[in-house]
């Protein structure tokens, strides 16, 4: 199909469409607004649902209805916004919803900025609400693979009856690529909601109840093993990682995702000019985290330099992925700032001086 | 001997014990709504939202699909559901700490929308679950756990009146307010319920009844005297009546 030039936010929106999404629950904040706003006309004109929510916090909970009625939802918001949510989003996981959510992260702490981030990758991979919980996360760099990966986390949540969260920073919400909407995503087969509460009792033979309420310990904490297992499945297949210049057998690798990976790849050419070559892991997935991807490192490999946008959230997955088998090195800028690929450049040489003297 | 059958449970609830304690009236009010749901054969079609509080098991008794909801969502989850379901009968059962303190902004917008859903809402004028703290309904001089010289003006500020409030929101339909404590009134709210069933399934917008109800245990009354203390110091701040009745106006949609 033919490419469109579009926005990062409509892109996504659009592709939510694509996705099959039944229903958008959202509340306005800036850098992801574009994305509710095309949503508004797009829904209704598709003969779906789509409200203007009286928080984010009623939009999560919206979200966790429509989800246990079978329909297949989507949120968006940014940094702050997703902090509301995340207790709507510990209810989702507790009770085996499917739901997509799409972050389009901004500087912090508190109000912070508006300018792009990734200082919420504690908030997205550690556990952003109550409880062991976990939710599928996915970190595209550009615009198709943010599209394909929107298309297939409605398939995703609905295998793992999880939530799903998107991770862009509004770099990638607001920029604009050309993009081929109808790229196809691979084909997964979905059980059946026959868990639904769909008001159809009688029909189905038997009442459905969405809870997340286990009063007796020992049934929560088997509740909570049945959930490990999944999020076991999701360590097993869903790591997802791209290996750069490997075949150069790097001593420095980047560790890098997002915007950050962007601006690395320019930081690479801009070295590779000058005959030092330097590989990149970039990670999609941010949980589960690619490990397998640190098995694959050349053996020459001694150094792993992570950059972030933060001031360091990513590393400690570096550090235990890694295992002490390199020595870890961090530049990132926070508050919204986006580094220059020639700070990057300059840490590299720097690192290099410093191994030889 | 010919038997006649003049009484027997309804279908609306699931037939087993419920967790309320003893003289409480959530008893009652789960019977009649559970009653109107059976009678207007909406009990296989509804989908009811169980709100956090001494209700939150409410899912364990109400017959038909049920959600949990986190505390003061309920009507949030309600509107996720009845966007994707609109056919099916939707209402959330929530208490007064629920409704009024933590869940004011869910179901003052889900009425200002007008959602098309049913809000059954129990006001004992104090959090029982958790063993007998200050609701936003606690009246002045009532002691509660965190007012124990008593609810005062100055600090903690006077009750909330939920149905009066509103009824000043152009989106709600139908709201009125009962009480259960006696048969006359059992009825008079039966009626009520069945009412607000009706403007829903009428697609005539947003209704809640709200419930005169009593905490023997954390009041410090026996269920007798807690019935009449409620008509007594409930009412009077509480009046019963229609709030809102806007179903002879142009429909919602």
């Amino acid at each position: 199909m033919a490419k469109v030039l579009m926005k990062g936010n409509e892109a996504m929106a659009l592709a939510a469409i694509k996705g099959g999404c039944d229903a958008f629950f959202g509340y306005p904040i800036t850098p992801q607004n574009e994305l509710p706003e095309y949503l508004s006309y797009h829904m209704e004109a598709n003969n779906r649902i789509f409200v203007q929510a009286e928080s984010e916090v009623a939009a999560i909970n919206m979200v966790y209805g429509a989800a246990g009625s079978g329909a297949r939802v989507l949120t968006s918001s940014s940094s702050p916004g997703i902090a509301l949510k995340q207790e709507g989003i510990s209810y989702l996981v507790g009770s085996e919803l499917p739901a997509v959510i799409i972050n389009v992260m901004r500087g912090g702490p508190g109000l912070g900025g508006i300018q792009p981030s990734q200082a919420d990758y504690n908030q997205i991979t550690r556990t952003g609400g109550n409880g062991d919980m976990k939710v599928l996360s996915f970190a595209p760099e550009n615009l198709q693979e943010t599209v394909d990966i929107v298309k297939e986390s409605f398939d995703l949540a609905d295998y793992y009856r999880n939530p799903v969260m998107i991770a862009v920073d509004g770099l990638i919400g607001q920029m604009m690529e050309p993009v081929d909407m109808d790229k196809p995503i691979r084909k997964i087969n979905l059980p059946k909601k026959d868990w639904a509460a769909t008001g159809e009792s009688k029909k189905r033979g038997k009442r459905n109840k969405i809870v997340s309420l286990h009063l007796d310990p020992y049934k929560l904490e088997e509740h909570n093993l049945a959930l490990q297992k999944k999020y076991d499945k999701m360590i097993e297949n869903e790591q997802r990682y791209e290996m750069v210049n490997m075949d150069k057998n790097p001593e420095i690798v980047f560790v890098a995702y997002g915007s950050m990976a962007r601006i690395a790849r320019s930081a690479i050419e801009m070295l590779a000019e000058e005959n030092i070559h330097v590989g990149m892991l970039r990670p999609i997935s941010l949980f589960p985290y690619p490990q397998k991807a640190f098995d694959n490192l050349p053996k020459e490999t001694k150094t792993l330099l992570t950059l972030e946008m933060s001031l360091g959230q990513m590393i400690q997955d570096v550090k235990i992925a890694s295992n002490g088998k390199h020595n870890i090195e961090f530049y990132g800028r926070t508050g919204g700032v986006v580094p220059e690929a020639e700070e990057i450049v300059h840490k590299v040489k720097s690192i290099l001086k410093e191994a030889k003297s | 001997m010919k038997t006649k059958t003049v009484y027997k449970p309804t279908d609306g609830l699931v037939d087993r014990d419920l967790s309320y304690c003893p003289g409480c009236t959530h008893g009652i009010i789960h019977k009649l709504v559970g009653e109107v749901l059976s009678e207007k054969g909406l009990i296989d079609e509804a989908i009811g939202v169980a709100s956090v509080g001494c209700s939150v098991m409410s899912y364990e008794f109400f017959n038909c699909d049920m959600q949990q909801a986190a505390h003061g969502r309920a009507p949030a989850v309600a509107t996720g559901i009845k966007r994707v379901r609109p056919e099916s009968a939707v209402f959330t059962y929530q208490g007064d700490g629920d409704l009024a303190s933590i869940g004011m902004a869910e179901v003052v917008h889900a009425a200002h929308r007008g959602e098309n859903m049913t809000v059954i809402f129990v006001n004992n004028a104090i959090y029982g679950m958790t063993g007998g703290q200050m609701a936003p309904t606690t009246l002045i001089d009532q002691k509660t756990t965190t007012s124990p010289t008593g609810r005062k003006k100055k600090g903690a500020g006077e009750p909330i009146r939920v149905s009066e409030m509103l009824a000043t929101v152009p989106g709600a339909t139908y709201l009125e307010r009962v009480s259960v404590h006696d048969p006359k009134h059992m009825r008079k709210a039966k009626k009520a319920i069945e009412k607000a069933f009706d403007v829903q399934m009428n697609k005539q917008g947003f209704s809640m009844i709200e419930f005169i109800s009593t905490c023997p245990i954390n009041w410090g009354i026996n269920p007798n005297d807690s019935l009449k203390w409620s008509v007594e110091n409930m009412i009077p701040y509480f009046p019963l009546g229609v709030y809102k009745d806007s179903t002879k106006e142009d429909s919602n949609e």
